[in-house]
């Protein structure tokens, strides 16, 4: 696999997961507008997958974007290990999104800047959908933070459970870095202060405390998950295993 | 001749509906970019509108049909995501079009297509379909659809 393919790959399967776990929302939201929400945004984002998995599979030419997303094992998934956390309750999941897309944003504004036409083309589109999400998941933040003792209490928890999952997001490897010098990828060191001004001046507004970077966990590069992610793929994955043929 | 296949194929593409909101074309929508001719073949470009619009596939779809019952074969679809899709290439006369059907159309301000008060609210930012949000008017007191402005 060529380093672009696998460069694409983590971007691609990160929008993949979180769009999986979204969509278990649908028919379960709190409130109709939400459970709409939460699938409409799942949606977006499985566009975006599919149209950065189709573009690797081009580079490939011997594997179909449908290969890669209902055919590799769980060692062979580059996505942020925040990504295939469960959605537990309603502000857990705000929360997860909340620091995806603030996060997703700023990626993809840099990678719209890419010397790769199709790399930067699919982003300068997806972040006018990340914005949207944005606003949704950092508006329900605010909410929930600024809300009832209750909520406020539910939310801060959601935060502190999650926090250790932010720390893949700075991360950069060998590959990474070769991305980077030759002007395709992005040099995620260059968005850690932007991210803290978003979160942090949300966190202000949603009057909960940001937590301590303690341990991060970390591997999600080389192939490491949470064994969450083998249920996700043993769901997403069951019918063009059983019925390869299957057409839809 | 050659520009004449070329216009007849955009007055067909014009006949296709957009799969959602049918009293408007996949043209009127601005999702065709492109009718060109290269080396025998015609090659319509495509942009989505958004990024996982299930109707991005259905539309592609009727006009493969629709160009196959006109006789036209030789024609392969192209997606491009560069510029990416925005409302602001709809025209004046499709902006109108969506208001007559009841969905407040995109523009700088969001205007009840019934009364056309201003005085609004949100309902949710989110709709039945990716491109549009709910409101309603505190007016007449009508719920509608905004087809959001991006």
């Amino acid at each position: 696999m060529l380093d672009l393919e696998k460069y694409i790959l983590r971007i691609a399967d990160s929008a993949l997961i979180i769009s999986h776990r979204l969509s278990e929302w649908c028919s379960k939201g709190p409130t109709l507008e939400e459970d709409i929400a939460l699938s409409n945004i799942s949606l977006d984002l499985l566009g975006q997958a599919n149209s950065l998995l189709e573009y690797c599979a081009s580079i490939n030419g011997k594997i179909s974007a449908d290969d890669l997303a209902f055919k590799r094992n769980k060692k062979e998934f580059y996505n942020f290990q925040i990504c295939e956390l469960e959605n537990g309750h309603f502000g857990d999941t705000i929360i997860r999104q909340f620091l995806f897309d603030s996060y997703t944003l700023l990626f993809f504004q840099k990678l719209s800047e890419s010397k790769d036409e199709t790399l930067s083309a699919i982003a300068t589109k997806s972040i006018k959908e990340i914005k949207y999400h944005l606003r949704h998941s950092s508006n329900w933040v605010i909410r929930l933070g600024d809300g009832t003792s209750l909520s406020k209490e539910k939310i801060q928890n959601s935060l502190n459970n999650i926090w250790k999952f932010t720390g893949e997001f700075f991360e950069m490897d060998e590959l990474d870095k070769k991305m980077v010098k030759n002007n395709i990828g992005v040099d995620v060191y260059q968005l850690k202060n932007e991210w803290n001004n978003i979160i942090n001046a949300t966190f202000e507004r949603a009057k909960i405390q940001r937590p301590d970077d303690s341990v991060m966990i970390t591997g999600s590069k080389k192939g490491v998950h949470t064994e969450l992610l083998e249920k996700i793929l043993s769901e997403m994955q069951y019918l063009p295993r059983a019925y390869p043929d299957a057409k839809w | 001749m050659q520009n004449g296949k070329i216009n007849k194929i955009w007055s067909i593409l014009g006949s296709v509906p957009d799969p959602e909101i049918p009293v408007i074309s996949v043209v009127e929508l601005g999702v065709i970019r492109d009718v060109e001719l290269i080396e025998n073949q015609y090659v319509i470009s495509v942009t989505p509108t958004y990024s996982g619009c299930p109707a991005v596939k259905t539309f592609q779809d009727d006009i493969k049909t629709q160009l196959k019952v006109n006789d036209i074969h030789n024609f392969k679809i192209d997606i491009v995501y560069k510029p990416a899709w925005t409302t602001d290439w709809m025209t004046k006369e499709t902006k109108e079009k969506l208001k007559k059907y009841g969905i407040s159309p995109p523009g700088k301000t969001v205007q009840c297509p019934q009364c056309d008060s201003k005085n609004i609210e949100l309902i949710s930012e989110f709709g039945a379909t990716a491109c549009k949000s709910m409101h309603k008017c505190v007016e007449c007191l009508e719920p509608f659809e905004h087809f959001k402005c991006i």
